[in-house]
């Protein structure tokens, strides 16, 4: 990491001053072949501070050293993340406008349907998966259930008392909770919160009973004991809690989930431009601080080969199908 | 003394000469983003977090970074006071008062007895935060919904005290705010509300476009239809300094909005809010002088900025004790620490003593910095107030404009600030005022989600909010504020009845 130069001081004085208002304005550069000569937005559809937002600033570092310009991250908040896509989609397809989207990238058609304003599919192009991170099922401390197994028989038995906390409709801890209770085949009591802090500030205060959430937000609760822990949603144990089970080890192999992150471009970007981006990804993510920063998180970085157009594209197509079944079933 | 420990290892970190200007920067920043609308703290933070990663040492970001929060609520009083336009939600109440005293040419008072409160709750709220953040942590988290509930109905009912005017139509401007806080997508069913097919109006209305136009554009429109009212206000400009009586006058609101807003900003799901409007309501309960309120009394002024200051300071218990972001600026520290390589949880205050002790440190540092940056200030901002209307009105708007558009650089919001602008205007025409309208506002969302959440959480059953203890004694405590505020009135009506009888 290279200390703040002036230039990039003033850069960001300036933009705070409100100069920013022109950063959109002076992105003109539409010559693919001198891509890239001017500063790139990284549109986050979600709030500063959130999961999706710290795993943006994480690569953009490191993408920015690649390609030699400042990788400017924007917050388009609002409607589970259409927002912020639904504006990248009518960006300019030049490259100046990148966007970072996570799972919700899929839910969008089932959860929205007419209402969505873009095509995920048809509207964008893929520059390659970034992470994916393993969510944690777990509850209050004084929760009744010891292990899962103990949960998934707790909670069938008694669905009308149980309630779930979720960060809102369609956030990753919503999306996982739909799937682990369509699984186990219950109907809890589902309890939406402003975000992931206000949910888990009620978690460790007791005041709900369980949530399913990324590890990006529960590790540090669940190696203090504030929160009981009940399994991770991925196929194998994680390294930073490795005496969670996996859901399939107790004997729930349907209730695997990740929050998966990409990176994405409006479609009509030469390819030049997104080759450009997917190697510049690619490098952040062999980049050894990113491999340090999200293992503090619980997640690495995915592996050079799922980090291109071609093979996030299949992920997306074979997600937005996924989650219409689960999402259609429980009637949106 | 373990605190004595502590402290010295965190005034050890925070002393160094460049955690020094890294605190300076953050608090000057901080001041800047308070007096520019639009531009909140959660932005700029967001804006300035990239410069951090390269910073060596995890404790100068989170320094400079929590110093641009608390540093933009000392900020946001100065565009109130001179303007009319709060810059962020705590100092709508500041504008009650603190505008008025700047039209007696009372401004350098109100400036300075909003510094000079705001520099004793920041420096008492964080000395709160290093006594007892543990023991408050634990405290707060037994708050649920129910409680904040509760605690969102105490404050709206203490808080008719907003109106200087009739109570009805403060009443009726509170319901009003309340409505205007329903547009958007629910959150509990994410279905859009009176959106009317607009996009835009699906995340809500942003409250910089509510409180601009119906503090400054109704303010400006006010103005020129009256042209009596445009006094030239610096033409008697009496003491930039608050005189022996002021200080007199000062001292119990600072000490009173001190205590409760270190209790408010601990409190999860929004408690800070809360803070400003809540100790609004008790100098006016209090006071001696209840009708100088909403006329430049400077009890309105020092009250609502130390309660906000002093919860801006304890509002970082539960993320320093708890490893659990209250609010968005606190997800965004949050978020820092861990690109800095910091596992947040509950452990970050063993593990980390010199990141969490030289941040309190710095917090002492940084509210010393904020007033000794704040003081020579005033005489600059009051000369603000020489401009003649002809150059003030256009440059307000525009600000104004630009504060609007920078929120997400949507035009939108303009277009709402111009319509919010004219209709706030009808109602000044009316006999109706801004303020319990802005608190609806900010409480309604507030009154809505902890209502159903606790309805949802108990199952349906309404019980719950007298069968648990806090909240049970909360709603009780607002009943007996309720009948106190109607009582006089009842008895005014008979007096009337009677006088006229005689």
């Amino acid at each position: 990491m290279t200390p703040a130069g002036p230039r990039k001081v003033a850069a960001y004085l300036g933009a705070l001053a409100g100069l920013s208002l022109t950063l959109a304005a002076c992105s003109s550069g539409s010559d693919p072949a001198s891509y890239p000569d001017d500063d790139i937005e990284v549109v986050v559809p979600f709030a500063a501070g959130g999961p999706t937002d710290t795993v943006t600033r994480m690569i953009a570092e490191p993408m920015a050293e690649e390609l030699g310009v400042q990788l400017v991250v924007q917050n388009v908040e609002g409607a589970g993340g259409t927002v912020g896509a639904g504006q990248v989609a009518t960006e300019d397809p030049d490259g100046y406008t990148v966007l970072m989207h996570h799972i919700g990238m899929s839910t969008a058609p089932a959860l929205y349907g007419e209402d969505l304003a873009y095509d995920p599919v048809e509207d964008f192009r893929t520059v390659g998966l970034v992470t994916e991170v393993p969510m944690t099922i777990i509850a209050r401390s004084d929760f009744e259930p010891d292990t899962f197994e103990d949960f998934v028989s707790y909670v069938q038995e008694n669905e009308s008392e149980v309630t779930m906390a979720t960060a809102g409709e369609g956030a990753a801890s919503d999306l996982c909770g739909r799937l682990l209770t369509s699984a186990i085949g219950v109907e809890v009591t589902v309890v939406p919160y402003d975000g992931t802090g206000p949910a888990m500030e009620d978690l460790v205060g007791r005041q709900v009973d369980f949530m399913c959430d990324q590890t990006t937000n529960t590790t540090g609760q669940i190696t203090e004991g504030t929160v009981k822990a009940y399994a991770v949603t991925t196929p194998e144990r994680i390294e930073s809690l490795p005496d969670l089970p996996t859901t399939a080890e107790s004997g729930q192999p349907d209730v695997e989930v990740s929050v998966w992150h990409g990176l994405y471009v409006p479609a009509e970007t030469p390819d030049e431009v997104v080759e450009q981006l997917t190697s510049a990804l690619q490098t952040a993510l062999a980049d050894q601080s990113v491999i340090d920063q999200m293992a503090e998180l619980g997640t690495t970085p995915v592996e050079a080969d799922r980090a291109t157009p071609e093979a996030h594209t299949e992920l997306l197509t074979e997600q937005i199908a996924t989650w219409s079944d689960v999402i259609g079933s429980q009637g949106g | 003394m373990d605190l004595l420990d502590n402290l010295a290892l965190g005034f050890s970190e925070a002393l160094a000469v460049h955690n020094v200007l890294f605190c300076l920067l953050g608090v000057a920043l901080g001041t800047a983003v308070g007096v520019l609308p639009g531009i909140g703290p959660t932005a700029s933070i967001a804006l300035l977090l990239p410069l951090t990663f390269g910073f060596d040492d995890p404790v100068s970001a989170i320094i400079m970074l929590a110093g641009i929060y608390y540093g933009a609520q000392y900020g946001g009083s100065t565009t109130a006071i001179l303007l009319n336009i709060p810059g962020e939600s705590s100092s709508a109440v500041t504008a009650i008062d603190g505008h008025p005293m700047a039209r007696q040419g009372r401004a350098g008072v109100a400036l300075a007895a909003a510094a000079l409160g705001s520099f004793f709750a920041g420096i008492v709220g964080t000395f709160v935060l290093a006594a007892a953040a543990g023991p408050l942590a634990a405290a707060a988290l037994t708050f649920g919904s129910a409680e904040m509930f509760a605690v969102v109905v105490l404050g709206l009912v203490a808080s008719i005290a907003l109106a200087s005017g009739s109570a009805l139509k403060a009443l009726a401007m509170i319901v009003l705010g309340i409505l205007l806080g329903t547009i958007g997508q629910d959150l509990y069913t994410a279905v859009p509300r009176f959106t009317f097919g607009v996009r835009e109006l699906w995340d809500g209305l942003s409250f910089v476009s509510v409180a601009v136009a119906v503090f400054g554009i109704a303010e400006i429109l006010k103005n020129l239809h009256d042209p009596r009212t445009r006094v030239r206000v610096a033409a008697k400009v009496e003491n930039l300094w608050p005189t022996r009586e002021d200080r007199r006058r000062m001292v119990g609101p600072v000490l009173r909005a001190t205590g409760l807003g270190s209790v408010l900003g601990v409190l999860p799901g929004g408690g800070h809010v809360l803070a400003a409007y809540g100790a609004y309501a008790v100098e006016k309960r209090v006071s001696r002088r209840p009708q100088e309120f909403g006329r430049g009394a400077i009890e309105g002024v020092t009250g609502p900025e130390s309660a906000n200051n002093a919860a801006a300071q304890t509002s970082f218990v539960p993320l320093l004790a708890l490893g659990l972001p209250a609010h968005p600026v606190m997800a965004l520290l949050l978020s820092a620490l861990i690109i800095q390589g910091i596992q947040p949880g509950p452990g970050v205050m063993t593990a980390q003593p010199e990141l969490v002790w030289g941040l309190i440190a710095s917090m002492f540092i940084g509210n010393l910095l904020l007033v000794v940056l704040n003081l020579p200030l005033i005489r600059m901002w009051v000369k603000l107030l020489d401009v003649p209307y002809s150059v003030m009105f256009p440059a307000i708007i525009a600000f104004a404009c630009i504060g609007t558009y920078a929120i997400d650089q949507n035009p939108f919001h303009v277009l709402v600030m111009a319509v919010l602008g004219v209709g706030g205007f009808v109602l000044v025409r009316c006999g109706c005022e801004p303020a319990p309208l802005l608190l609806g506002f900010v409480l309604g969302p507030l009154l809505e989600n902890h209502l159903r959440r606790a309805l949802l959480i108990s199952h349906g059953d309404p019980t719950v909010f007298v069968t648990r203890p806090i909240s049970g004694v909360l709603l009780g405590l607002a009943v007996v504020a309720l009948v106190i505020a109607v009582l006089p009135m009842i008895r005014r009506k008979r007096d009337v009845v009677f006088a006229e009888e005689d």
